[in-house]
């Protein structure tokens, strides 16, 4: 009775928002009907209504693929998700506009306490599900070796501007094999704001504060630099000039060459399973918590087999809602995108090339989300 | 009776046209009014919304991440310079061109190559800002680059020369992408100047003896000559709020300068406009707003001054 009362209104509501993925689901879904309580395959029980969430844009490409693998698995399930920026989806977290949030950095102190508040008591929920690396690439055509190696403070002095070569004795001395060409290294920066930024920058004065002295930012600090607006906008700019040498989600590096950052007296190129190292070999942060799985990422570690440059993303969420619906649409959603086929489907380099979690990460994480509960 | 011996003499009711009169003249006030309120709602939606920019303190200002620490009018004056800067470049090249190429559509070419020109400058004007943009990333780039590279070594002691620093994005090659776009706008109009040259001047010239550059110099040129100012002050208008091909070919910039061949120098009102709302949030969106605020103030008073420049040579216009 209920299920027929359910499936007319979870097909309007999904296709309404989703239109492609879900009217091939549709008659796949009335057919399934006659069968029983099976949905898209899954064992799930088939949930219903819509939830909206708001915040990172770094996280745009990876959510649109997690909304197209949700509606196959929860037809029924209308997920919406606005990339308006890290700030404004937690402030409309907070203020119970969306249900999830997305955001490059974790709630502060002040942001907790309100979060109490719209959580109805419980508490925020803070999962590191998003992990992106961050490739330093450079236009080097003469040079065809597969990565050339960059110690941190290399990295550092090329952005701040005092290595100014790529004949520079100190990027000769960590690539002994690779002859150089006395070119200009050309720094390219972003000119909008933007997270991948403030990762970066984040890095330079972890590893190098004495270079790179401006602090981490989400501005360019630095004038008169070569820079390209978004990420496509550098992708060319360094594209465009030999010698150019810039940072980029390293999904999109495309056929440029990328770096080999050193982390201790090794030289790792990136990748996800180095990216997700380091998320591993970092510690959580003072005020974590079983819920609030913050990360204080060790971006100066000596661990072998890490890659230091990431952008983390958090997913926000209550872990107690004021109705049923709420409560088990937010926990199936994060249980997707924590699953290994959602890691996967963001990790699909056509989605978002992100890294997937370890298995130890996605343990916590579900444990985490297994706390959602409804208030009262 | 009365009525029908009446009727074909005098005509009672309205009379024909009245209702069209009427209908036609209330049209025509609307629309007036419609844009004089339109312009209202424009101006009045900037400033509101840019008042809490304009009002908030330095300590305010200071959260917006992208103005680094600067307050409203040293943030937006730089932005001011290099829009202005871009257009009078764009300005340089292309009004000499625009005339050169309106005196040989109007004067100097056959007459079936000038109708056949004259549509592919029309032509040029049809594209779309932004496919400017991706021409001058693609091919004039490249193509300026050495051009470039060979004048700041060889003419390097002249400042805007200075320290050219490859690839080519910088407010020179912007102004040229604006040139380019401006180009028929210019053109069409100084054309249709030219070809109005009253024919008994030009011909008095002529008779005099002069060759057809002197009676171009003597009769066409002075004529135009208020018609070549408010071409290039369209040119200039479309220029100034220029966005699309900015944003693609510049790399910005917030400095106050001419060296207009070095990178991450200058940038445009609209373009910064563009690639930073998406990002911004709260006062940040107030802050473009009120930069916008300053663009639209600027265009007007660009129109102003054209519009004073030309009444004041009303004499040479075509109106006399």
């Amino acid at each position: 009775m209920k299920l027929g009362r359910i499936r007319p209104f979870a097909a309007v509501a999904a296709m309404g928002a989703l239109a492609l993925t879900v009217a091939a689901c549709g008659p796949q879904n009335a057919d399934g009907g006659d069968t029983g309580g099976t949905t898209g395959g899954s064992d799930e029980p088939a949930l219903s209504g819509s939830i909206a969430g708001s915040g990172a844009s770094s996280v745009e490409a990876a959510q649109n693929g997690w909304l197209a693998g949700f509606a196959e698995l929860q037809p029924g399930v209308n997920v919406s998700y606005d990339p308006t920026g890290s700030g404004t989806g937690r402030e409309q977290f907070l203020n119970s506009t969306v249900v999830f949030a997305g955001s490059d950095a974790a709630l502060d102190e002040e942001e907790l306490t309100m979060a109490t508040e719209r959580c109805f008591g419980g508490e925020a929920l803070e999962l590191p599900l998003y992990i992106s690396p961050i490739a330093v690439v450079y236009n080097l055509p003469d040079v065809d070796v597969e990565n050339i190696n960059l110690p941190a403070e290399v990295v550092a002095g090329m952005f701040a501007g005092t290595v100014t070569s790529w004949d520079d004795p100190a990027i000769a001395e960590a690539n002994p094999d690779v002859e150089l060409p006395a070119i200009d290294v050309i720094p390219v920066n972003r000119s909008d704001d933007s997270g991948t930024t403030e990762n970066f920058t984040e890095y330079l004065s972890a590893v190098a504060p004495d270079v790179w002295t401006y602090g981490p930012i989400e501005t360019w600090p630095i004038p008169g630099t070569q820079s390209g607006a978004q990420t496509s906008g550098l992708f060319d700019v360094v594209s465009g000039a030999e010698g150019a040498v810039g940072y980029i989600d390293a999904s999109r590096a495309g056929e440029l060459g990328t770096a080999a950052i050193g982390v201790g007296d090794d030289f790792v190129p990136f990748s996800p399973e180095a990216a997700a190292a380091i998320v591993d070999a970092s510690p959580a942060t003072e005020d974590a918590t079983d819920l609030r799985l913050t990360i204080e990422l060790e971006r100066d570690t000596t661990e072998a087999g890490t890659y230091p440059i990431v952008l983390i993303s958090y997913l926000i969420a209550c872990s107690t809602y004021d109705n049923e619906e709420d409560a088990a649409n937010v926990a199936a959603y994060l249980s997707y995108i924590a699953s290994p086929e959602g890691q996967d489907r963001a990790a699909d380099p056509e989605v978002a090339g992100s890294a997937p979690i370890s298995d130890d990460l996605r343990t916590r994480v579900m444990a985490a989300i297994e706390q959602i509960t409804v208030a009262g | 009776m009365a009525a029908v011996t009446d009727e074909p003499a005098i005509r009672r009711g309205p009379a024909p046209g009245r209702l069209g009169n009427s209908i036609f003249k209330g049209f025509s006030l609307g629309s007036g009014i419609v844009i004089v309120v339109l312009l209202g709602l424009v101006a009045g939606f900037l400033l509101y919304r840019s008042l809490p920019a304009i009002l908030a303190s330095r300590e305010q200002l200071e959260g917006v991440g992208f103005m680094q620490g600067r307050d409203l009018l040293s943030y937006v004056l730089p932005l001011a310079f290099g829009t202005v800067l871009s257009s009078a470049i764009a300005l340089i090249v292309a009004v000499p061109l625009s005339i050169g190429i309106a005196l040989f559509i109007s004067h100097y070419a056959p007459r079936r190559l000038a109708q056949g020109l004259g549509y592919l400058v029309d032509l040029l004007a049809a594209i779309p800002s932004v496919v400017f943009g991706l021409w001058g990333v693609a091919f004039l780039m490249p193509l300026v680059g050495p051009v470039f590279a060979w004048l700041s070594e060889n003419m390097g002691w002249f400042p805007p020369f200075s320290d050219y620093q490859a690839p080519a994005r910088n407010l020179a090659t912007a102004g040229l992408v604006l040139a380019v776009m401006i180009l028929p706008i210019i053109t069409a109009t100084i054309r249709e100047v030219f070809l109005q040259t009253p024919t008994l001047h030009e011909e008095a010239s002529l008779a005099l003896g002069a060759t057809r550059w002197e009676m171009i110099r003597q009769a066409v040129l002075p004529f135009g000559r208020s018609g070549i100012i408010s071409a290039a002050m369209l040119g200039m208008g479309r220029a100034l709020g220029e966005t699309m091909a900015v944003l693609l070919v510049l790399s910005p910039g917030f400095v106050i300068n001419f060296f207009v061949l070095q990178p991450g120098q200058h940038q445009s009102i609209a373009a910064n406009i563009a690639s930073q709302l998406p990002e911004a949030s709260g006062l940040g969106v107030d802050v473009l707003i009120a930069t916008g605020l300053f663009l639209f103030l600027l265009t007007f008073f660009v129109n102003l001054a054209a519009r004073a420049i030309i009444a004041r040579r009303a004499e040479f216009s075509g109106a006399n």
